[in-house]
């Protein structure tokens, strides 16, 4: 059996990240992110166990993937769609840890939704991120309608579309691909796939083993990639980004994963699978792994993670306290911005 | 001022959004090097190109959603459903995107976007080409529907929804399309959205009405004015927001109404107005308000006679405007 170095080293040595073009400072901020979205995670459901806050919905398991593939996209420049566990991208996009918990805590100073949205119901003009709802698949045509503007005005810009493996069963995810194929739109589809759709397993949702597979059909390339292993799905995002602003079309990546905690605070996994699966997986934590690599590359010392654990803590400890004591909406909000210019009844 | 067709107002008032805002774009089904099925947008694809004018796949939702991305990074699409009745694949993209962006994110977000589709019967269109949707959409809060029956309305408020910072779901009666010609000032002509417009005055009884039943009911005040009957005629010309004002005065003015629309009667606007007639002029009332609408049947079927047993026509409108006018 390999040891974790030698793992490491077969996938390209302890400087991997340089090899992909990431100095030391990068990869460590890639870290910090999968840190902060974890620690953010965990405390939502520690205060939601407590029953201080109604719902919570994780990233938990997800970060490599997440991280990964937005580290390779240029926020502010660029746009994300993103679905409701992908915590890791609108962090790396530019929400703060302050941002998630007054969606948590549904605050009027919420900027995702002013308290309106549930928790993980992402959105943000200024940052890029497109707003979502609740019904999935929406977001992936909403991905291509922006890649659309970026082409009638011959702009670089590039839009990632994140999704679960569930949301690739609805049509709104052929149209979406088909469209984009269509067009050779800078798309990039980037499919977190955790094996479930809240309780049904991947071979009641599809009767092949790669949804990347699909992209054939749409005429673009499909990659699967290890969603645990942040680097590698760093860099097929970085050669989807770079084809992208070729105009050379989009690219479907399907990033193998998976989610350790329930589908939400309201679900009981053990109805569907075995502890014993969970326990498997959390072996493979892609931020446990990560942190492997960056000790055996020597940039992550013991001091360097204290620093990091510091200011990830000092961050969801103020975001808590900020977040809790914040004001609710008053009555009056639940009429205002049913249109922009004013309520129209 | 020149005589125009319903559609070619259409037609012009697109030309001229696109030719003064290069953000304005058309997105639907054969809408490019077809023109579209009826033609609205004919020489449009030629004029501004493949990018500007979009053939979309045969998929509506793919057409929505498309638009709603668009309208997010700074266009203004007008996305063409092809008959109102397909509306129904891009309905989860209409009421749970489009009309709630800007609600659930407090105004962060905001989608300038106008969704077009031809409505209504009369033209052998059976089920499927024939069905009004109006009440079906004005029940969902965030969206703007419209539903001109003019030529002159159906150009200024093209540009209005346009312009408009939220979703606009622009209804045009198919039937009108080459029926319905009138006069269209030159220039710009923007008609508000949420203005009702009187457009008979009368003193007896008002008639209230949009898309092709204005027409009708305009024909009926006709015949009505040879019996000694004045009649108002009301043209909503917006569904959503109504225009409550113009409602409540017409009311009031004479005291009896008759609202009528070819949508199914159940919950339909007839109601909404009838119920906004009941808050506020209940006092000025000399008759029971009245309706005339579609029966509640799914739709309308394609054998000429029972698409004449559902439609309201002229001889319906004017014996049941003489039933209230006798009341």
């Amino acid at each position: 059996m390999a040891t974790k170095t030698q793992e490491v080293e077969a996938k390209g040595g302890q400087s991997r990240h340089r090899s992909l073009g990431l100095s030391d400072d990068q990869a460590l901020r890639i870290y910090e992110v999968m840190r902060l979205a974890r620690a953010i995670d965990e405390r939502m459901w520690l205060i939601n166990r407590q029953g201080r806050a109604p719902f919570v919905i994780s990233c938990q398991g997800q970060e490599g993937a997440q991280v990964g593939t937005a580290a390779a996209l240029r926020p502010g420049h660029d746009w994300v769609a993103p679905y409701y566990r992908d915590a890791g991208v609108i962090l790396w996009f530019g929400m703060t840890a302050r941002d998630q918990m007054l969606s948590f805590f549904a605050r009027r100073e919420d900027p995702n939704s002013a308290g309106r949205q549930m928790p993980g119901h992402f959105g943000s003009r200024r940052l890029h991120i497109v707003t979502g709802g609740s019904p999935v698949a929406t977001q992936l045509l909403h991905a291509a309608g922006v890649a659309l503007a970026s082409k009638q005005r011959k702009e670089d810009a590039v839009t990632a579309a994140y999704f679960g493996e569930g949301a690739a069963s609805q049509g709104d995810c052929h149209e979406a691909m088909n469209f984009a194929g269509i067009h050779k739109l800078a798309v990039i589809f980037v499919c977190e796939n955790n094996g479930y759709a809240i309780s049904v397993p991947q071979s009641r949702q599809m009767a092949i083993q790669n949804l990347a597979d699909r992209a054939a059909g749409y005429g673009f390339p499909g990659v699967v990639v290890d969603g645990n292993d942040v680097l590698a799905c760093y860099e097929v995002t970085r050669q989807a980004v770079e084809r992208a602003r070729r105009g050379e079309g989009p690219t479907l990546i399907e990033a193998k994963t998976y989610r350790f905690t329930p589908h939400s605070s309201d679900d009981d996994d053990k109805r569907y699978r075995q502890a014993e699966e969970v326990a498997i997986w959390r072996q493979k934590d892609p931020i446990q792994r990560y942190a492997t690599y960056l000790r055996e590359s020597g940039i992550l010392t013991d001091p360097v993670e204290r620093e990091i654990t510091e200011r990830v803590d000092q961050q969801v400890d103020e975001a808590t306290e900020y977040a809790e004591q914040a004001p609710d909406p008053t009555p009056d909000d639940l009429m205002t911005f049913v249109y922009k210019q004013g309520t129209v009844s | 001022m020149a005589q125009k067709t319903v559609i070619e107002a259409i037609r012009e008032g697109m030309d001229e959004e696109m030719a003064r805002d290069p953000s304005v774009f058309l997105i639907g089904e054969d809408v490019g090097q077809r023109g579209g099925v009826f033609l609205a947008s004919d020489g449009l694809y030629k004029k501004y190109g493949e990018y500007r004018v979009i053939d979309s796949p045969l998929a509506e939702s793919c057409v929505v959603g498309v638009a709603i991305g668009a309208a997010v990074n700074g266009m203004r699409p007008i996305a063409e459903i092809q008959f109102a009745d397909f509306i129904a694949p891009a309905m989860n993209q209409i009421i749970e995107e489009a009309a709630r962006f800007c609600y659930r994110t407090a105004g962060d977000f905001n989608l300038p976007m106008v969704i077009r589709a031809p409505w209504g019967g009369g033209v052998h269109g059976a089920l499927y080409h024939s069905q009004s949707i109006e009440a079906t959409f004005g029940h969902i809060p965030g969206l703007k529907v419209v539903a001109p029956g003019t030529p002159a309305d159906a150009k200024g408020l093209l540009k209005a929804a346009v312009r408009d910072p939220d979703p606009v779901l622009f209804l045009e009666h198919k039937r009108t399309y080459r029926l319905v010609k009138g006069e269209v000032p030159d220039g710009d002509g923007v008609v508000p959205i949420g203005k009702a417009d009187i457009k008979r005055e009368g003193t007896d009884l008002s008639l209230i009405a949009y898309g092709l039943m204005l027409t009708y009911c305009l024909q009926a005040a006709e015949k009505l004015a040879a019996d000694g009957i004045s009649a108002e005629v009301l043209d909503l010309r917006t569904i959503k927001p109504i225009d409550q004002d113009a409602i409540v005065a017409t009311a009031k003015k004479t005291g009896k109404v008759l609202v009528v629309h070819e949508d199914t009667r159940f919950a339909g606007i007839a109601a909404e107005v009838m119920a906004i007639i009941m808050e506020h002029a209940f006092d000025a009332l000399d008759a029971p308000i009245m309706r005339l609408t579609g029966p509640d049947v799914p739709a309308m079927p394609f054998n000429h006679v029972l698409e004449e047993a559902f439609m309201p026509n002229v001889d319906r409108i004017l014996a049941k405007a003489k039933e209230l006018a006798a009341y």
